[in-house]
Formats: structure tokens, sequence, C-alpha cells
């Protein structure tokens, strides 16, 4: 088997094409088209046995997606910030009718200001909504994640839709060396899609989003949801050991590395954490006992396996690429309810970077480093800290001195007429 | 690790260049990593690619800061901040400019240390920057100078990147970018691989605490119209529309009307004008205009016979 260059999105697509998937809504938006015009192209060209529809929106995609699903087909579709948002009303809702599909959602910040760089709060928009949630920091693991998340999202004991999350530009429209799956292997491994009681057809009414009155039914099949989706946890440990046995690519819940003896820890979800493997390797030539945490599978969220790496440790920096207005990172907030009273509970700092797709560079992690360093000699988790540099501030007060002198120009030109 | 990136104008190839020199390095055994940035993706606008190339895995992502080789489809992007043509350029850098001017002429005038080459064309070539091929001419230079991809792995990685085109095309490019290699080899190995920074040893960021600022302040008002007078998008143009007042009707509305930036003005005797500050070089209204009355010239040639009239 050989590698070849590919995109994020190409990969994504190609996870579609070998699973392979029969139905794929869609509806275009920035930096995830790609994905929908690999799979066109193929539709189109007779190397694709599927049926791809362009909907008016995504709101529809994802009804279509998951009525699609109701009725026996595999779907995949995909979205981006904006998009995910415009839909979410159903990503909500089809999580409730137990219908299993994919998802590719390729983050991106959201408005306002509008970007098309990537941060991660676009996907945690989607946390609590009952979807699987797999982020992805490799053109690899997209590809293989797509495979991954169908096995998990079809799983009887699960079967809940399923987001495989990539980062705009980073990856979407980055090449890398990229292993495919043999098309074969890869549709022994995902097997036939059983939609046991889900048959939703034309001649046989049935209702999926049934309305209930009262707390106590609502309750059962709300908390049922939440049951199945952290039955995937221990799910995806089978489904990990066939993929590994079948591929020789092992992707544990939580990609650890150099942890065994490490001190002092970065934790983050996504691509930036392979430019923390960088800064990791640099630190331990210099003496510095770090390692990094990096959760693939983010909802359900390996808590017990977080507390389990954790315990111990002298100091933990939480890096988000997200931000919960009136609360900061998201994942730090997880982490922190994940460690709340263990005993040889770390140092936890947190640290927000890499919104709207700004840079971490190489001495801010560094700089993390040293500063968990001194917060374990103080005793003592220093104050969020936004990752922003004194140079992005003369710039951002450039841009604001521009729109000031405009404002005053247009305020003396109104006094005028 | 090689860190290259590379220059140009949308529509100029610079995408496919880092993709064809990417495929090379992957075919020499290599670990790649290559992308285009995107913004404002259109014709004539400033855009950049970079190629990443190691024997190991490949974990840096994202732009590059630090880059051991610069090339420069088009010497109009080098005095636009914008661009970011020039940034994180030191002593160890190499850039190659696709430019009538010498290497000296651009040390002088950027005051850098980094070396410069010029990728040589023909001296009666008026508009370098709308050079057919420039894409692969781009990418086959790198090659060159990175000193380790052979002439027929370029080939390759040709037929690779264009497989979606016809084979004349194909040949084409094949035959630009061998000349292009050629011309390159006797500096072969020239671009030097940058190293990874030490965690013992480094500037640390400066940080600064974000303030509380009252929302009049920190709200995201911008008023439109200043805003596009400021922009001078008139500096992505590559080719540009002339009117012939001879030949101009005095319609009074089709080029105007059919202009998508607003560009064109009609003047109190009836007849069109452009605004050269934001006509971006679509060229709608050269295509519209009913007698014909509007023709289009390299930018590079309009700014000469400007220059000329000057002086």
């Amino acid at each position: 088997m050989t590698a070849k260059l590919l995109t994020g999105n190409s990969a994504a697509a190609w996870g579609a094409r070998l699973a392979p998937v029969d139905y794929i809504p869609a509806f275009p938006i920035t930096p995830q088209t790609e994905i929908i015009e690999d799979l066109a192209f193929w539709v189109d060209r007779g190397e694709l046995d599927a049926r791809l529809v362009t909907l008016e929106s995504e709101h529809s995609m994802i009804t279509a997606a998951a009525a699609a699903a109701s009725s026996g087909v595999r779907a995949f579709t995909a979205t981006s910030s904006q998009g995910l948002l415009y839909g979410m009303e159903m990503i909500y809702t089809v999580s409730g009718w137990r219908t299993p599909f994919v998802l590719v959602n390729v983050s991106r910040g959201l408005a306002s200001p509008i970007t098309l760089e990537s941060d991660h709060n676009d996907i945690m928009a989607a946390r609590d909504s009952g979807f699987l949630q797999i982020h992805c920091a490799t053109c690899q693991e997209i590809a293989d994640g797509v495979l991954i998340a169908y096995r998990l999202a079809e799983h009887p004991e699960v079967r809940v839709p399923a987001i495989v999350n990539l980062d705009g530009f980073y990856l979407s429209f980055t090449r890398e060396p990229v292993d495919l799956p043999d098309a074969s292997k890869a549709a022994a491994f995902v097997g036939e899609y059983d939609p046991e009681n889900l048959q939703f057809k034309g001649n046989t009414p049935l209702s999926q989003a049934m309305a209930v009155l009262g707390g106590g039914p609502y309750s059962y099949f709300r908390y049922e949801t939440h049951l199945a989706v952290e039955r995937a946890l221990s799910i995806y440990d089978e489904v990990i050991e066939e993929f590994a046995a079948t591929f020789g690519r092992r992707y544990d819940k939580i990609d650890a590395y150099c942890m065994d003896d490490a001190d002092y820890v970065f934790i983050m979800l996504g691509s930036f954490s392979t430019k923390a493997r960088d800064a990791v390797d640099s630190l331990r030539a210099a003496g510095n006992k770090i390692g990094l945490l990096r959760p693939r599978l983010f909802r359900p969220l390996p808590a017990a396996l977080l507390r389990q790496w954790l315990r111990g440790r002298r100091a933990v920096a939480v890096i988000d690429q997200n931000i919960s207005m009136g609360m900061g990172g998201i994942l730090h907030s997880e982490l922190a309810t994940a460690l709340y009273g263990i005993d040889k509970a770390p140092l936890l700092a947190s640290y927000i970077g890499g919104l709207g797709g700004r840079d971490i560079s190489q001495q801010e992690f560094f700089a993390i480093a040293d500063e968990l360093n001194l917060a374990y000699q103080q005793g003592a988790a220093p104050p969020v800290r936004l990752l922003y540099t004194r140079n992005e501030m003369t710039e951002m007060r450039k841009l604001q001195a521009i729109a000031q002198a405009e404002h005053a120009e247009i305020r003396q030109a109104e006094g005028k007429s | 690790m090689f860190r290259i990136r590379f220059h140009g104008r949308g529509g100029q190839g610079m995408k496919t260049a880092s993709r064809i020199l990417g495929s090379a390095f992957f075919r020499a055994g290599y670990e790649v990593q290559d992308a285009p940035r995107y913004g404002a993706e259109r014709r004539g606008a400033p855009i950049f690619a970079y190629v990443r190339a190691d024997r190991k895995v490949i974990n840096e992502r994202g732009i590059i800061d630090h880059p051991d080789l610069v090339v420069v489809a088009d010497d109009t992007l080098v005095g636009m901040p914008a661009a970011g043509v020039t940034q994180g350029m030191d002593a160890h850098t190499l850039m190659l400019i696709n430019s009538h001017e010498s290497a000296e002429v651009w040390s002088q005038r950027l005051n850098t240390e980094a070396s410069i080459l010029i990728l040589a064309a023909r001296e009666d070539v008026a508009d370098r920057a709308s050079l057919p091929y420039i894409g692969s001419r781009c990418a086959a230079a790198a090659a060159a100078l990175c000193g380790v991809i052979s002439r027929e792995i370029l080939i390759a990685a040709i037929n690779d990147e264009l497989a979606h085109l016809s084979t004349d095309v194909i040949e084409r490019n094949c035959q630009i970018a061998q000349t292009a290699f050629d011309q390159m080899s006797d500096q072969s190995g020239l671009v030097k691989q940058g190293g990874s920074l030490s965690a013992a040893d480094y500037i640390p960021p400066e940080w600064i605490d974000m303030p509380f600022e009252k929302a009049e302040v920190s709200n995201l008002a911008i008023h439109a119209g200043a805003t596009s007078v400021k922009v001078r998008t008139g500096l992505w143009r590559t080719m540009r529309p002339v009117i012939d007042y001879d030949r101009c009707s005095g319609c009074t509305w089709i080029c105007s009307t059919y202009c998508p930036d607003g560009c064109i003005d009609v003047r109190a005797d009836g007849y069109p004008e452009i605004d050269y500050d934001h006509c971006k070089g679509c060229l709608v209204c050269v295509a519209q205009c009913p007698p014909h009355a509007i023709e289009s010239i390299p930018e590079q040639t309009a700014r000469e016979q400007e220059s000329g009239e000057q002086t």
C-alpha cells in the first residue's frame, strides 16, 4: 500500500467513498466545499455508487441525511461553521431519532466578526447534541476517522450520528501523505449498515419524531441517548482494536505523547496539537519533562482515562481553541470537572489560543511550559491567558485608528450637509 | 526541513506550483506538506502557497514564518505589505524573483540580507507576470535550487499534478519547466534547510493582558464607504482596461453599470472614467462595451508608459 498526498478535505471524501456511502445530501460552505466536489466528481464518473443531492440549506441537508439513515441507507454529509449553526435545530433533533450517519465538520470560527479560518467554537456548539465527536489532527486520521465513525455510530448499542472534525486551512486545504485503506478491507471493516427497527418506507407509516407530554417520557428518551453516547466509550476500544489489527494504525481515545514520566502536560484538541508535539521534543531536549494529551474522542469524553493520565502530574496547560463567553475555555472547564476531587490532582492552567486561525508559535508553547514550572513552584495556577502579543495589539490599534478617522470624516460630512 | 513559500497573484498558478514541488519532494522520498493560503481568491489578488519537506514526519503547520526559499512570480507584489512577501526573510533566506530588474537593485531596494536571484526570461517579454506557465517555471526553478530533486522526478511530478489537462498543455509545461530547471542547475543546492527552534534559548512572546474596552470602542462598526476608498484594490490588477474616447459613443451607462466594483463613473460631459485606484482589472467592461472602445493592456506596460510620460 502506498501513500499519496491528499488534502484533509480529500481525505474526508475518501473516507466516505471507502465506507462506502449510499446517499450524500450536500450544501456548500468554505472551507468544506471540496469534500462535496470530490464526491460529486466520483459519483458523476460512476466511481462511487451513491446518490448526491444538493439541498437548499444545512437544515434540510441534515434532515435528509437522518431521514435517509432511517430508511436503511448509509448517509454522509459535511458542513462548517455558520452552516453547522444553521442546521443546529436538526443536529439536536436527529440524534434523538437514533439514526446513525456521519457528518464531517471543517472547523471555522463563528461570526461575528466573520472569518474563514479555523477555530473550534462551531464544533463546540454541537457538544451537547447527542452526536459523537471524533477530532482529527492529521489528514490520515480524517480518512480513517470517517470509517471508525461509521462503525461506532452504527453499532447497535450506540446508534447515534457522529461528527468527524477537522480544522479548516490547517487540514482542509493542506496536503499530507495519506495511506488510503484498501477499498475491500475498508468495506469489510465498516460492514453492512443494519438499520434494525428503522424501516422508514413510503408504504409503512412510521413516526420518528413524536411529541411527548410530561417530563417523565421526555427524560427517558433524553437520558437513553446520553447513555448510548457514553456506551460508545467501551465500543470505541473494540472498534479501534479491530482497526489496528486490520490497518496497522492505532487511534486510542486519547493520543498520549511522551507521557510516561511527564511532570507537565499540554492538553488540546485538533491539528495544532502536532505543533505541541514539536514543542514537547524541543522542551524535552532542554530538560523539561513535559508530555502531550490530545483527546481524539471528545463526545463521549473519556473522563476516567483523563483522570488516569493526569493523576500525580505537577501542572497541566489546557489550550483551548474556543471560548465560552463568560466562562472561558471549554476543554478547561471539562477537565476541571473531570479532575474535581481526585487526590494528587495537577494544577490546571487555562490558555485560549488559535482563535480564528491565529497561529500558536513554538515560543508560546515554550513560554507556557515555563509558566507551568513556575506555577508548580508557587503552588498556584496562573490566571487565564489569551495568547495575544503586543504586536498584535499594535496592529489592532492601527485598524481602530483608521475606523475612527473614517467615522470622524463621516460625522464631519454629515455636519456640513 | 525545507521551508518554501511561493508568492503570486490569483490565476498565476502558485497553488499548482506548490503542488508540483510538493509532489516532486514526495517522489524523492520526503515527507511533505503543501498548502495554498486563500483569502480573497480572485484573479489578480495576492495569494501565496507553501511547501515543507523533511526526512521525518512533519508536525509543523500553517504559514511558514522563516522561509529557506521565497519564490516571487510577480515582482509588483513585493512592495505590497498585505502580500507579506518579505515576511520572516533573513540572511539565511534565498529569494527568487521573476523580474526585469537585477538582483542588486532588489537587494538595495529591500535592504535585505537575503540572497536574491532573478528568474531568467527573455528580455523582450514585456509583462513577465503574465508569462504563460509561470507556475511550472517557478516550481522547476525551486526544485533545482533545493538540489535534491532530479529532472526526471520533476517531470513526473508535473505529470501528476496536471493530469487533468490535455497532453499538449502538459508537454508544454514540461518543456518550460526543464528549461527553468536547467537554467538554475548551476545554483543547485543553494537553498539551505532551516533547523528547529531551541526551547533552551528562545525569545519569549510579548504577551499582553487584553484590556476591557467599552462597546463604543470594541464593537465592529466600520464605515463601508470610507473603507472601500482606502483599500486600493487597483493593486490587484494585472491587465488594465483603457477607454479610447475617440471610439466611445458616450452611451452613459453600459460599462459603468456592468462594472462589478462600481469603479466606472460617468463624468459631467457624459463620458465614462475608470477609477484605477480600485479597478481590479476583471475586464467585464471590455467585454460589454458595444463599440469596443475599451481595450486591455498589461498593467506593467501601462505603468511604464505612465512613467515615460512623466519624465
